[in-house]
């Protein structure tokens, strides 16, 4: 096996988006859900990985600063959640659930076939960047299952047979529904 | 099994059920407002009398964890579990889909008893659509004056707040709901002190769980004695009960907890059924973290007192999971081992550690590779980790050693028989992975 050795010279800087002014904006509306600044951190970083698609170390550093806490507490509270990404994901996250009620009905040859149509793993991503495949724990549809949730979309009652077409659908991922304008977290105000 | 008025689930299925319009037309906010004509202490009195125990998994009387709020507090949080992520359970979901103010007049009713000033709804990452739904709710909500400030004219102020998760199942737990909600991992705390005393922010903090609070109008509305009418002693009041697995109707019901396991699968108004002929082979009928029932054990009572007596840790979320005959008792083994070793948060040795090591030796065994002291040991860890035995700091081992222990318990004999019978081909397999 050979050594890696690591080379801090040569190496390429890392390189992840910085927060946009109005992002910044976006998540001070937040500030006074809360008695304390870190509580928008978890708020926060949803925004972030929602414009970024990731949450990248740039990024940590900036909300930690916004948010008067330290990068490694931020870093600290994202590696715990396994719904952020700490590098560039798919445009779409397909979930496949895995938990018991699926996995009976055979979420295993689901999600087998997603791998297959998709041609990546548990956790990767597709080279053209479209499609990153995960597996999730119960999604809370078992009367449903198997399971597949494309970003927002749950897909219901799954054959291995659908998955093909799911995942060409373009609009695999679109919920058509009425939204709160608060979806933004501007401030609220009540009378 | 009694004649039975549907009650949280009345609007299900009406058109616009969703919003607030359809909900006052029916009647919807009355409780709120007859609440906030009443003193808090009011509030909690017939909470208390109506015995609502908590829907959330752990049956404790909503009234009497109000009541160990200090007397002299000035901030008090609400914080409201819809984290729902115990496998099989989706009631939660369904009362936030298709009636979500109820659960808003809910958590105004419990907001005013415990004199909350901010309530914060903790709704797990993926519920995508579901927080759509409430949130349109909230803002119609706000709208029409129910939260705010002097709500109704009462002089109450209360914020409500979604703050959504980002995927842990142990942010269920209440002090780990509340960790995260604190911008933190969501690291279980060691009690006491008890979140009444400390929880949030430091300040006293009630965790009630969705279907605990959609439970509040009807009680306020209607009176302790209609909620002490329904269901034996002890497990009054509505109830929704989740199957899903092998049958003809999977679903999410409405019932009093007046009925058997059997009944669950086999009324035409709950599951109606087994699937294709099949048989029924286990049941985890309280979630995965209660334990499972064998074929034999199905006049097991989905009631709060019941489940003990068949080895259960409880009724949990009154979610059934059917397993039929044709599956292998060893895919549901490693599944649930799976899961708990994945969702283990990891601060507790015995945890940690005996999650993993539990779904090291299910993997083994289910792929023909086990050995008898798997099997032995399988039905060990489980009595030498959780908060019984006092050796960790929240429920989820107890949950992965009930889950984990009664099926070795009760499926011994399946599992020694594959061991059994697949020994000498296994060791050859073992082999030929090893080199
Ligand atoms: C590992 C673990 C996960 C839990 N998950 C949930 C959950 O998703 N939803 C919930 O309401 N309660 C959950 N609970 C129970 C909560 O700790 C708490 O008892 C409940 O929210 C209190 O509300 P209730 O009294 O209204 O039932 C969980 C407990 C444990 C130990
Ligand atoms: S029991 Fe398990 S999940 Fe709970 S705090 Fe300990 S390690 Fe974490
Ligand atoms: S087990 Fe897949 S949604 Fe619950």
């Amino acid at each position: 096996m050979a050594w890696k050795a690591i080379d801090r010279v040569n190496a390429p800087a890392e390189e992840s988006p910085s927060l946009s002014e109005p992002l910044k904006e976006k998540i001070r509306g937040f500030f006074d859900r809360y008695p304390t600044k870190r509580a928008v951190l978890i708020p926060a970083l949803h925004m972030i990985q929602d414009d970024h698609g990731y949450v990248g170390w740039k990024a940590m550093e900036e909300v930690a600063e916004l948010l008067e806490i330290t990068a490694s507490d931020v870093f600290d509270t994202v590696s715990f959640y396994s719904h952020f990404w700490t590098h560039p994901k798919g445009e779409k996250v397909v979930m496949a659930c895995r938990s018991v009620s699926c996995d009976l009905l055979g979420a295993d040859r689901v999600l087998d076939e997603c791998k297959k149509v998709l041609g990546i793993g548990d956790h990767e991503t597709t080279p053209d960047g479209k499609y990153s495949l995960m597996t999730e724990e119960c999604l809370a549809a078992c009367d449903h299952g198997p399971c597949l949730m494309v970003n927002e979309k749950m897909h219901k009652c799954v054959n291995p047979a659908d998955v093909r077409k799911i995942i060409k659908d373009d609009a695999n991922d679109k919920l058509d529904m009425p939204r709160s304008s608060l979806y933004d977290g501007a401030n609220r105000t009540s009378a | 099994m009694s004649d039975y008025e549907t009650v949280l689930l009345k609007n299900v299925g009406k058109p616009n059920s969703q919003r607030l319009a359809t909900y006052v037309e029916g009647g919807g906010y009355s409780g709120a407002k007859r609440a906030l004509e009443h003193t808090p202490d009011d509030v909690i009195d017939v909470v208390k009398r109506a015995n609502l125990r908590g829907r959330g998994g752990a049956g404790f009387p909503a009234g009497v964890k109000w009541s160990f709020l200090p007397k002299d507090r000035e901030v008090t949080y609400l914080c409201v579990n819809a984290d729902e992520s115990e496998p099989p359970t989706f009631s939660n979901r369904v009362l936030m889909e298709e009636d979500p103010h109820q659960l808003l007049e809910g958590i105004l009713i419990a907001g005013y008893a415990t004199q909350a000033t901010v309530a914060y709804l903790y709704m797990r990452a993926e519920f995508a659509e579901q927080y759509h739904i409430m949130q349109v709710a909230l803002d119609e909500a706000y709208e029409a004056g129910y939260f705010g400030k002097n709500i109704l004219g009462s002089g109450y102020n209360l914020e409500c707040y979604i703050h959504r998760g980002a995927g842990a199942y142990v942010c269920g737990e209440e002090t780990g709901l509340i960790e995260s909600l604190e911008g933190k991992r969501g690291w279980p705390r060691i009690k006491p002190p008890f979140p009444a005393i400390q929880g949030a922010f430091g300040k006293p903090t009630v965790v009630n769980n969705v279907e605990t609070l959609a439970n509040l109008p009807h009680i306020v509305n209607r009176g302790a004695d209609w909620f002490l009418g329904i269901g034996p002693e002890g497990s009054s009041g509505p109830k929704l009960f989740c199957i899903s697995g092998a049958v003809n109707k999977p679903g999410c019901y409405e019932g009093a907890m007046d009925f058997s396991v059997r009944e669950l699968i086999e009324s035409d108004r709950f599951g109606g059924g087994m699937r294709d002929g099949l048989k029924v082979k286990a049941v985890m009928p309280g979630g995965i973290s209660m334990g499972i029932l064998t074929a034999d054990e199905l006049d097991m009572k989905m009631d709060f007192a019941d489940p003990a007596k068949y080895g259960l840790l409880g009724l949990g979320t009154a979610s059934a999971i059917v397993v039929d005959d044709q599956t292998d008792i060893r895919k549901v083994l490693r599944n649930v081992a799976r899961f708990f070793s994945h969702e283990s948060c990891g601060q507790c040795t015995q945890c940690r550690e005996g999650t993993s090591w539990m779904y090291k030796m299910s993997n083994r065994v289910e792929r023909g590779l086990g050995r008898m002291e798997d099997i032995e040991l399988l039905g060990e860890i489980p009595a030498k980790m959780g908060m019984m035995p006092g050796l960790s700091i929240c429920g989820l081992s107890d949950g992965a050693a009930f889950a984990i222990r009664t099926i070795v318990e009760k499926f011994r004999s399946e599992l020694e028989g594959y061991v059994r019978s697949e020994n000498d081909d296994a060791v050859r397999i073992a082999l030929e992975i090893a080199n």
